[in-house]
């Protein structure tokens, strides 16, 4: 599905990569406007928008005032209005603000008008621990937005993915909220085509074969799987890694590819365990394939606490506890 | 009737003795599908109705200020005779009182009043007080940058002007400078609260001198005075000076909505005062003054409305109701998720 246009291969970090698809699709459609807080001269906190204002100028580049409701909604007016719309939640923490304007409106507009309006846009935004950001630079909330029918949610776990997702998002008709895993904003280079392709929504990755476990994750945390999946290959055990890459719609073939093959699932997130994502993917298995399971399936999560900023590696999942969850359902 | 030309050079600008006879309709119109709706909802026949009684003045005022088919209109919950002004039809408003499939704001999915109506340039609302402030400031920054020259009509009750949203879009507006016109219905309640306990101030208007935008009051019962005041910010927004913020003070006449019961929060005398104050009555005075209108055109006027009304309210009790299968469309533009 990937629609290639230039072969030519570089290898990018995902900040290079989302401000590539950025500029392409900006340069493509010039009802493409990007807003938010510091996204001009400064390019941005994290600097994906870096040099935008000066290629596309201050009318397609908005550096808005300090007010996230305001940025959201006013993206949703674009919106309605036929631009395209994409705007930046500084970092995901201060979302809730605007969090009505996401919930009550963006992904409301369609269903309320029986179709007559749709909400074209996407809500880019870092999310995430593992940089030192405290308790309001750090957060996992996607399990809001997914529990919110009318919104779709995608987190790229790698910097391939995180271009062609992002230009899918863009092309999307409906709202689409795309949470950036910043651990890994320039932790991690990957091969990145020069030229525009999509990354279908809705299709999970296969990153890593294996036929005894699969680990079920998505984003920053997929890293963490892989690196609970070499540690269990040095004992025999073969761990598969689904990356899923669009938490809502999410791929349920794959999901019941994955555990027809394995039997056994270990749910692998960030976010605290209580009212979890993962929660939902459990729910969706016991469901539809408890018949292929032969062990409980099992999941790692932050912990049931805010966010913590000395303990921050406490409170992160890592691959020791994802070993612990593998070995519990293994072990069953 | 005395003769055109003698009265006509006495019009405020841009107002044809026409024009005025049917702002005076719409009024009528409006307060008869409001009482309709009212007797509906008493009769068991729709489950709600929202009233805009007292405010059909400020509404149809500013309906007959915007350009007809260019601006567009981001309105609230309270907004049926500016709906009414604006192209929405009496078999439209009803389709929405009934919550029947063919209702063309939302299919039946929103509660009355709440409206969605593109080809009319009317946007998509919710009951999230003041969230729409913040799309037409969007709609407008869109106008702007695609060069075309629109302006966008936001209202709202004094009632919003609490709500962070509200400050966020207004702040946002003035520093972009968009061709937007923010027109508060002051009714001077919200639900139950009176504005000395939603302000300190004592006029909504000052708010925008904190926006560095313009801060304009008129009589909101007052069609004429409403529609002259829009107008000139309009005018100003088309432009590119900039949004202004208009305060028009109106009166709400009936509780909240058919789930409210004023008379806990507002004595019988304050009720009973407040019938002086009809936009309605007042207008036809001021058109019968001016020789605009007589008793006879009046009556012929109401009975018109009236017949309107009666038709509609027949015709759309008989349409159906949506079915089951609709329920799930238009979640995404794929349709349903699963």
């Amino acid at each position: 599905m990937a629609t290639v246009q230039a072969t030519k291969q570089t290898q990018l970090t995902m900040v290079q990569a989302l401000q590539s698809a950025l500029v392409e699709e900006m340069e493509r459609d010039e009802d493409v406007v990007i807003l938010g807080e510091d996204i001009g001269p400064r390019g941005g906190v994290f600097l994906i928008t870096e040099g935008l204002i000066d290629k596309f100028g201050a009318d397609r580049v908005i550096d808005t005032p300090l007010a996230e409701a305001g940025i959201i909604g006013a993206a949703v007016g674009m919106a309605m209005y036929g631009l395209k719309p994409i705007a930046e939640i500084q970092f995901i923490d201060f979302i809730f603000p605007g969090f009505d304007l996401l919930v009550s409106e963006a992904a409301k507009i369609r269903y309320r008008s029986a179709g007559q309006f749709g909400v074209p846009m996407v809500i880019r935004s870092p999310y995430g621990g593992g940089v030192r950001g405290g308790s309001y630079h750090s957060q996992s909330p996607e399990s809001y937005f997914v529990a919110t029918p009318g919104l779709k949610v995608v987190v790229p776990s790698n910097p391939y993915d995180a271009k062609g997702l992002l230009i899918a998002s863009v092309r999307d008709p409906d709202p689409v909220v795309f949470m950036e895993p910043k651990k890994i904003y320039r932790a991690i280079k990957s091969d990145v085509p020069a030229g525009t392709y999509e990354v279908p929504l809705g299709k999970a990755a296969l990153t890593r074969e294996g036929k005894h476990v699969s680990i079920i994750t998505y984003g920053a945390m997929v890293h963490v799987a892989l690196e609970a999946a070499d540690a269990m290959a040095k004992e025999g055990v073969e761990v598969e890694v689904l990356d899923l890459r669009t938490l809502q719609p999410y791929d349920t073939d794959a999901i019941m590819h994955t555990i027809a093959k394995t039997g056994h699932v270990v749910l692998l997130q960030e976010a605290p365990r209580i009212g979890g994502y993962t929660g939902e993917i459990a729910a969706f298995i016991a469901e539809n394939g408890v018949e292929y399971l032969e062990g409980p399936i099992v999941r790692v999560a932050g912990w049931d606490t805010a966010f913590p900023y000395a303990l921050e590696k406490a409170y992160m999942p890592n691959a020791q506890r994802v070993i612990r969850g593998i070995k519990k359902t293994l072990n069953f | 009737m005395k003769s055109e030309p003698k009265v006509r050079a006495s019009l405020p600008d841009g107002l044809t003795a026409d024009t005025l006879r049917e702002m005076y309709y719409r009024m009528v119109l409006t307060r008869m599908c409001d009482d309709r709706a009212f007797a509906l909802n008493r009769q068991g026949k729709i489950p709600f109705a929202a009233t805009c009684q007292g405010h059909e003045g400020v509404q149809v005022g500013a309906a007959y200020a915007l350009k007809r088919g260019t601006d567009w209109l981001v309105p609230y919950y309270r907004d049926t005779a500016l709906a009414l002004s604006y192209g929405v039809t009496p078999r439209e408003q009803l389709m929405c009182l009934f919550a029947r499939k063919a209702d063309i704001f939302s299919s039946g999915r929103q509660f009355p009043n709440h409206y969605s109506v593109p080809d009319r340039n009317i946007a998509s609302i919710s009951s999230i007080i003041a969230a729409h402030v913040t799309h037409g400031v969007g709609m407008a920054l869109a106008f702007r940058m695609r060069k075309q020259p629109i302006v966008t009509l936001i209202t709202f009750g004094e009632g919003s002007t609490s709500e962070g949203e509200w400050h966020e879009a207004l702040n946002f507006a003035s520093i972009h400078k968009v061709p937007a016109v923010f027109l508060c219905e002051n009714n001077e309640f919200a639900i139950s609260v009176p504005q000395k306990l939603q302000m300190a101030i004592t006029n909504v208007a000052d708010r925008a001198a904190g926006y560095g935008m313009p801060g304009v009051i008129c009589d909101g019962t007052d069609p004429v005075a409403t529609y002259t005041v829009v107008r000139a910010a309009v005018e100003r927004a088309r432009a590119g000076e900039g949004p202004t913020l208009i305060e028009a003070k109106c009166y709400r006449a009936m509780s909240h909505t058919s789930d409210d019961n004023q008379a806990t929060y507002r004595t019988p005398q304050e009720i009973e005062a407040l019938k002086s104050r009809d936009p309605i009555p007042r207008f036809e005075g001021w058109l019968k003054d001016r020789g605009l209108i007589d008793d006879e055109t009046i009556a012929q006027l109401k009975k018109k409305a009236q017949a309107e009304v009666d038709e509609a309210t027949d015709w759309a009790e008989q349409q159906p109701p949506p079915t089951e299968e609709d329920l799930y469309t238009h979640v995404y533009a794929s349709g349903a998720l699963s």
